[in-house]
């Protein structure tokens, strides 16, 4: 579906082997960090709206086509929000998990 | 109240719809495989929509718009929570859960580990939270029936709902029921968004429902002339009583001690948004009436200055009060002679004004100019804000929440453990800043740990189709969660009379109840509305209660029967058993949801997520990612989460309702910090599991299975590189 650019698996890299300890550690790796940046974002905004709340009422409580800010930001905004973080992690791990697998399928075609 | 053809008809449709498309499928239906897993065939459109019918429960079709109402802001944590925790599913937990292929999250917890023991454990809690998540359907069920058949006794909505769904899983398992909640996810959409829109297009949009709520007034300049009238109304003495008579020019008031303000611009946009704004304001109706039968436009205002002889005069002088060219500057020129306590008034209006920029001139013989230090480009925004305060409001019942307290955060709903404290709304704020994040942390994680939920990722044919199927799900259900809280900000306004009854008799009805308020603007439009929200909450019960089933089901027939009691048993044999465990189950949920009838629905919900959070999530976050943990690490931490967070929530619950417990109560209501901690337990109960998961972990490393490597690789390697087969026929040589 997606087309990246191979930037995490050179093609040059020596043989790939699937039952390696480096294999599993590189690919749980890059997933887990994907995941940890994309569950940052949403954390960091979930962080913020109580804390906005609390301490910026005034600022929280402006008034945007008849909501306040904080209940557009909540109740409107937020899924959008979620949907593009989604959208993106989704894109991104798709494409890592197609590069490993070109990467143990080119390792094996070059051993043969 | 007689039973309304339409609301009949439209639900009765969506029994039979159901329970037809339940045979239907039951022919397709064939195989052990198709029970359990619909035969990991179901393309990511269908699946999406499946799980997000199963997930939009009755508590989300009605319960969120209730909570709305009766809480205000705080409540829009539910509906956002319910659909953002998807994203941990996505990000940590879909795509390795589906490949690693099991039937069930007990077969997983067995797999993973290699421990038959630690399948029961987990069967334990997927039957509890199973089980603790079909009350509050059970309680949907019978509440609605009697709501649609005033007089119908509670239990019989219980019976016909849990027979029907009973009936469709016994016929045709995980693939029946998939075409079922995929049908009935988009009949909810369809049954909250078409009144929703209707409403709005009748009574006013989602913003200016809101904007008729004020909280404390902002300290914006441009919103000064709005001050005038604000400061007017908080001045001492200023009543709010409403006006008894009706109609005449002449304005007899009687003995009432209403006064009025009077702004009268004829020529400018401001008159004319103010006039607007005074007839569609229910308590001014009477008096913009008569002031345009005489003078063309006018608003008027309730306040204590001029006595009832005075308000006579005051419209025979209907001129002499007009906004002399709001051009230059809106001013309001006003006579207090009569009034009783000159002095008082005079003192507390300027010191209202002062503090709002206003000033206040003295005229002599007890007349008084008062304008805001404004020109016309101020005025702009005001007009605007009257112009989206079009939306008439009835009275609010003096149980209803206050405006200020409702539109804004830290509400009715989060600082309740600190208020039954007696302490002071600037007290209780930190302690509602706790439970607001407590909360978040139990919805977010626990929906990324509810088994029945978990279960329908097992049907995706692989790891990349189950996260494009979450991704799917985040967007259906986020559209959906965007309509419950606007019939909780029209049902404000507009029907706040189920503000007087609690619970199922009151705020939760407002889905079903609100449209009905269309049949005084067209007939039979309303019941029309009513009938297809009556149709959606059927299907919201409906799907939800039928993905409980087949969890519940699936945790008896195949983990207790097929892998515990008879491991040798045929898939012929286990599907049979998976027929008959459906109706046990089925019959089970029945007879427990007699008992909860008096139970508040969003409560048993918000339980059955607090322990998911605690003992699910952070079982499946760490053994999927972190290989060193250890089956007696996983299990105690789940146990001690799960359990303390649900001693700690039924501590509150008996605190509250039972007799005996009177002593906690007392102790409660003088320690708000640790009831807050038990009412939202999983802000300190989650980090306990997981560091109990890693110590003990780190305690029995040498049980970690040997082939802990190969399982990780299963887990998250893409299907393409075929390592499952490998692992399958290890496994299957291994054992």
């Amino acid at each position: 579906m997606v087309k990246t650019t191979a930037m995490n698996q050179p093609a040059s890299e020596p043989k790939v082997d699937p039952h390696s300890e480096a294999f599993l550690h590189r690919l749980m790796a890059r997933q887990l960090w994907l995941s940890i940046a994309c569950a940052a974002t949403f954390v960091v905004a979930l962080i913020a709206v109580p804390l906005l709340n609390y301490y910026a009422p005034e600022l929280m409580s402006r008034r945007i086509f008849g909501f306040t800010l904080t209940w557009f930001v909540l109740g409107v905004l937020f899924f959008p929000f979620v949907w593009v973080i989604s959208y993106y992690f989704i894109r991104r791990s798709i494409a890592l998990e197609e590069n490993e697998a070109r990467s143990v399928r080119d390792s094996a075609n070059r051993a043969q | 109240m007689n039973i309304d053809p339409w609301i009949l008809t439209f639900s009765a449709l969506t029994v039979v719809a159901t329970i037809w498309m339940g045979f239907w499928s039951a022919r397709r239906s064939k195989t052990a495989h198709d029970f359990f897993v619909a035969g990991r065939s179901v393309s990511v459109g269908w699946n999406a929509s499946a799980i997000s019918g199963e997930y939009l429960s009755a508590a989300s079709f009605m319960g969120v718009a209730g909570m709305v109402m009766s809480s205000g802001y705080d409540a829009l944590w539910y509906p956002v929570c319910y659909a953002c925790g998807y994203l941990f599913l996505l990000l940590f937990i879909a795509g390795p859960l589906r490949r690693f292929g099991a039937y069930t999250i007990p077969d997983f917890a067995e797999g993973r580990f290699d421990s038959p023991l630690f399948r029961k454990i987990a069967v334990t809690f997927v039957l509890f939270i199973g089980f603790f998540y079909t009350m509050p359907q059970m309680k949907g069920a019978g509440t609605t029936l009697a709501y649609i058949f005033p007089g119908l006794p509670y239990w019989a909505g219980v019976v016909l709902v849990g027979a029907v769904i009973t009936l469709n899983v016994a016929l045709g398992g995980m693939k029946g029921i998939t075409l079922v909640q995929a049908f009935q996810y988009w009949l909810k959409m369809f049954a909250i968004s078409v009144p929703v829109f209707v409403l709005m297009a009748v009574y006013g949009h989602y913003g200016a429902h809101l904007g008729t709520n004020k909280a404390a007034e902002t300290t914006n300049p441009s919103a000064r002339a709005g001050q005038l009238m604000a400061a007017i109304e908080r001045a001492p003495g200023s009543t709010s009583g409403s006006i008894t008579s009706k109609g005449e020019t002449d304005f007899d008031l009687g003995e009432n001690q209403t006064r009025y303000y009077i702004f009268n611009e004829s020529a400018t946009d401001f008159g004319r948004q103010a006039l607007k704004h005074a007839v569609t304001n229910r308590s001014f109706t009477h008096f913009a009436d008569a002031v345009q039968g005489k003078e063309g436009y006018g608003f008027g205002m309730q306040i204590p200055v001029i006595r009832y002889g005075a308000a006579r005069e005051l419209l025979a002088r209907m001129q002499g009060w007009t906004i002399l060219a709001l051009e230059t500057r809106p001013e309001l020129r006003f006579d207090i002679s009569r009034y009783g306590d000159r002095k008082a008034f005079v003192a507390g209006l300027s010191e209202q004004f002062a503090t709002n920029g206003l000033q206040l001139e003295r005229l002599g013989n007890g007349q008084y100019l008062a304008y805001a230090r404004t020109n016309q480009s101020d005025y702009a925004p005001v007009v605007s804000r009257l112009a989206s305060r079009e939306v008439a409001r009835e009275p609010l019942p003096p149980k209803a929440p206050k405006d200020a307290t409702w539109i804004s955060p830290f509400g009715p709903l989060t600082t309740k453990p600190a208020q039954a404290a007696g302490l002071s709304a600037q007290q209780a704020k930190p302690y509602s800043l706790l439970y607001t994040y407590s909360l978040i942390i139990a919805l977010v994680c626990g929906t990324a740990g509810l088994p029945h939920i978990l279960v329908r990722f097992y049907t995706n044919p692989d790891g990349v189709a189950a996260k494009r199927t979450t991704m799917w799900v985040m967007i259906l259900i986020g559209v959906f969660y965007l309509f419950p809280p606007v019939f909780g900000v029209i049902g404000r306004n507009l029907l706040p009379d189920l503000y007087t009854a609690a619970g199922a008799k009151g705020t939760d009805k407002v889905v079903l109840e609100l449209p009905r308020i269309l049949n005084a603007k067209v007939p039979m439009l309303g019941s029309i509305m009513s009938g297809i929200t009556c149709a959606g909450a059927f299907a919201a019960f409906m799907s939800t209660f039928s993905g409980l089933l087949v969890s519940i089901t699936g945790a008896l027939a195949h983990d207790i029967y097929g892998r515990i009691l008879r491991p040798r048993s045929t898939p012929d044999q286990r599907m049979k058993a998976f027929k008959l465990f459906a109706v046990i189950g089925g019959a089970c949920a029945i007879l427990l949801g007699f008992m909860v009838e008096n139970f508040e629905i969003n409560k048993l919900v918000g339980w059955a997520f607090a322990i998911a959070a605690t003992s699910y999530f952070p079982l499946l976050f760490l053994s999927t990612w972190w290989r060193k943990i250890t089956m007696k690490g996983a299990a105690i931490g789940m146990l001690v989460g799960g359990t303390l967070s649900l001693v700690a929530i039924a501590s509150t619950m008996f605190a509250d309702q039972a007799k005996w417990a009177v002593g906690l109560k007392s102790w409660f209501a003088q320690h708000p910090l640790e009831r807050t901690l038990a009412e939202q337990p999983a802000i300190w109960a989650l980090p306990l599991a997981i560091v109990l998961m890693l110590i003990i972990s780190k305690l029995t490393q040498h049980t970690v299975p040997s082939d802990i490597r190969m399982k990780m690789l299963v887990l998250h390697a893409p299907e393409k590189l075929g390592l499952k087969q490998e692992y399958i026929q290890e496994h299957q040589a291994g054992h």
